[in-house]
């Protein structure tokens, strides 16, 4: 799972007011080459909750993300290409993302986030 | 400017909608070209609406071809120089086409090469070379190149006798004459088809119809598309192909986890292409899709809230929303705490509808083809007994929370609808596309108009495949027009109450299987007359080519 998909995801148990961001839960993370593709991160950058990437980046051991950004940083390569890197490069292959509120695991097995909620959650 | 469309002679219905997208994704960037999404068309002399042979108004040569080159179902684009019903009309036709239009394309430095096509009837090598021949009144300067001419001219001739070619008849025959502008490249079907991918399901997209899904929903690079019944990835692969960012989700995590071993699954299909992976598989549950509701609309919330406090008089309300943005990068927090003690502040309609813009939808679109009972069934969390009503909510025992495997209940189509149109109006970016196959039974041979709707959609392409006698499917293509509110979730969620009413004897779970597959027996008894007038209808292969 890539950390933009963990950018979108967020708890929908029955009577969570709050999901987002799940907390990364790590057993395995990998690094997975991707085409750098401006288009597609100039797209994105307005669509991410910042800090919860950067929390997230942070947690699977990619600390190089700023704390705040803004549009103009879109000129920088530099910038760029960490954002590409977190974004889209750093798999959590094994762990599981936890729910903020009421602790429960979804595990990630394979890459796949398993995001099925059990009968007495929905 | 009018070009002559010469069509494949197959999906008929799905020939002039694939143009008029394609024809919107190119002049997107222009100014007050098209805007409507919609093209004007003109039929031939005595052509019946069926005919490979349309007049198309595109804004420019350069659209056309793009057009053409990224379909699959156009033959040929083409600057039309003539037309007649014989060759002696052809040749007044081409001698009065202005000179200065023909010229530039018959220089003596360039290379030219000119086709011969027929519809609906074959003619031989011999009478090719004669008819070419017959044209020998244009003033062609430049060189023959069969390879890799600069330009290439088509004669296209279609035949007056009225059987044969897949047509109702046609008065007269009808000779075109025109250069090529752009043609499909078909050749990317046997790239794709089925038979050639690793990883297949039961219902596996088929290639041509994937990628004139990927065409209704303007797929292309810098693009994030979604399919929320992924399977076994057949649509997304037709959307990585144009450059699309993919993602999918599943409620089988087999599918999407497993497959059938290390080289036979998802990822491999993409592998296969060499196109790159979707950017996230998931197991998720459409019924309840697990997103982060309405992406930032708790930030527009605390954003309105704040705007109003800061409201500058005499600035437009964007340009002092991007005045707060460029202040307080870190607006999340700051936001929250102000909107904490003004809290009473009134937000204006306006100001409300152009945040919720601003505010970042994911998905540039969403294409699927969902589960409606016929070959595969839906299913959904929640739990079989639950459903019924007979028993309350099973209840985990805390120390089997791990590693428990929910069961699922049965997901009727007019709840997966009802689901997809509302996951898309809240995911989808203004003037993102949702692209779906939605069942029609042909019981009266007419197909029933009412499709689904929703206050933040226009349905703008309406295409049918005939897969039985007894139904086909409809390809959807809805154009989100309006933002997602709370007040619209409501408003939609009323009138599809009423589409459900109107709709419920054969979208509930089961109807539409029996529908299809029950005995043709029952099917027919006391509907002596409804075959009658299935017979009286006029006879030709139409859509079912």
């Amino acid at each position: 799972m890539r950390l933009l998909t963990h950018n979108m995801l967020s708890s929908n148990i029955k009577g969570v007011a709050n999901g987002f961001p799940l907390k990364i839960e790590v057993v395995k993370v990998v690094e997975k080459e991707v085409d750098f593709n401006i288009d597609f991160l100039k797209n994105m950058f307005h669509k991410v909750e910042w800090k919860a990437l950067a929390e997230a980046s942070r947690t699977v051991g990619y600390a190089e993300l700023p704390e705040n950004v803004d549009a103009a940083m879109l000129d920088s390569d530099d910038f760029l290409h960490k954002f590409h890197h977190a974004l889209l490069e750093l798999h959590l292959e094994e762990g599981a993302l936890v729910c903020p509120e009421t602790g429960r695991k979804f595990p990630v097995s394979k890459g796949i986030p398993n995001m099925l909620l059990h009968e007495d959650e929905v | 400017m009018w070009y002559l469309c010469v069509f494949y002679h197959r999906l008929l219905d799905y020939r002039k909608p694939e143009v008029e997208s394609l024809a919107d994704l190119f002049s997107k960037g222009l100014t007050d070209l098209q805007c409507n999404g919609s093209l004007e068309w003109k039929l031939p002399k005595h052509h019946h609406p069926d005919s490979p042979f349309h007049f198309v108004n595109l804004p420019s040569e350069e659209i056309a071809r793009s057009v053409a080159n990224r379909s699959i179902l156009v033959k040929g684009i083409f600057e039309l120089w003539g037309e007649g019903s014989n060759f002696e009309e052809l040749e007044e036709s081409i001698k009065s086409y202005p000179d200065e239009k023909q010229l530039p394309y018959l220089t003596s430095d360039s290379t030219f090469k000119i086709t011969v096509e027929t519809f609906g009837k074959v003619i031989s090598f011999e009478e090719q070379t004669e008819r070419i021949r017959s044209l020998s009144y244009i003033p062609f300067k430049g060189r023959v190149n069969l390879k890799n001419p600069y330009h290439t001219f088509w004669l296209i001739e279609t035949d007056d006798y009225d059987s044969n070619n897949g047509l109702p008849p046609i008065a007269g025959k009808r000779i075109f004459f025109g250069r090529e502008i752009g043609t499909a490249d078909r050749k990317l079907l046997p790239t794709y088809q089925l038979k050639s991918r690793t990883y297949l399901g039961p219902t596996a997209m088929d290639a041509e119809m994937a990628f004139l899904m990927a065409n209704q929903a303007q797929a292309k690079s810098g693009k994030l598309v979604y399919d929320p019944f992924v399977g076994t990835g057949s649509i997304l692969v037709a959307a990585a192909h144009y450059g699309a960012v993919t993602m999918g989700a599943d409620i089988d995590i087999r599918v999407v986890r497993d497959g059938r071993g290390p080289d036979c699954n998802v990822w491999s299909n993409f592998k296969q292409y060499g196109l790159p992976m979707p950017i996230g598989l998931l197991r998720a549950d459409n019924n309840l899709p697990p997103w982060r509701s309405g992406l930032k609309e708790k930030l527009v919330n605390c954003l309105l809230t704040v705007y109003n406090v800061f409201r500058v008089d005499g600035l437009e309300f964007k340009s002092s929303f991007n005045f707060i943005r460029v202040i307080c990068p870190d607006i999340a927090v700051l936001f929250m705490e102000i909107s904490q003690i003004h809290r009473s502040l009134q937000i204006t309609r306006a100001a409300k509808e152009v945040l919720y813009s601003e505010s970042a939808k994911v998905f540039d679109a969403i294409i699927c083809d969902p589960p409606y009972g016929v070959r595969a069934g839906g299913r959904k969390s929640g739990g079989r007994k639950l459903l019924k009503g007979v028993i309350g909510p099973y209840t985990v025992p805390d120390d089997k929370r791990t590693g428990h495997i929910p069961s699922t209940a049965p997901y009727s189509l007019v709840e997966c609808v009802h689901d997809l149109l509302d996951l898309a109006a809240k995911m989808l970016v203004m003037g993102g596309r949702l692209v779906y196959f939605y069942p029609v039974l042909r019981e009266d041979e007419s197909i029933d108009t009412t499709f689904p709707e929703h206050p933040c959609f226009k349905l703008v392409a309406i295409s049918e495949q005939l897969l039985s006698y007894r139904y086909s499917r409809v390809l959807l293509t809805m154009v989100k027009i309006g933002p997602y509110t709370e007040e619209i979730a409501l408003a939609s969620k009323i009138k599809h109450l009423e589409f459900k009413e109107n709709h419920l004897k054969w979208l509930e779970e089961g109807n539409l299987h029996s529908a299809v597959f029950s005995p043709a027996d029952n099917h027919l008894n006391g509907s002596g007359d409804t075959k009658i007038t299935k017979d009286s209808k006029a006879r030709y292969r139409g859509k079912y080519v």
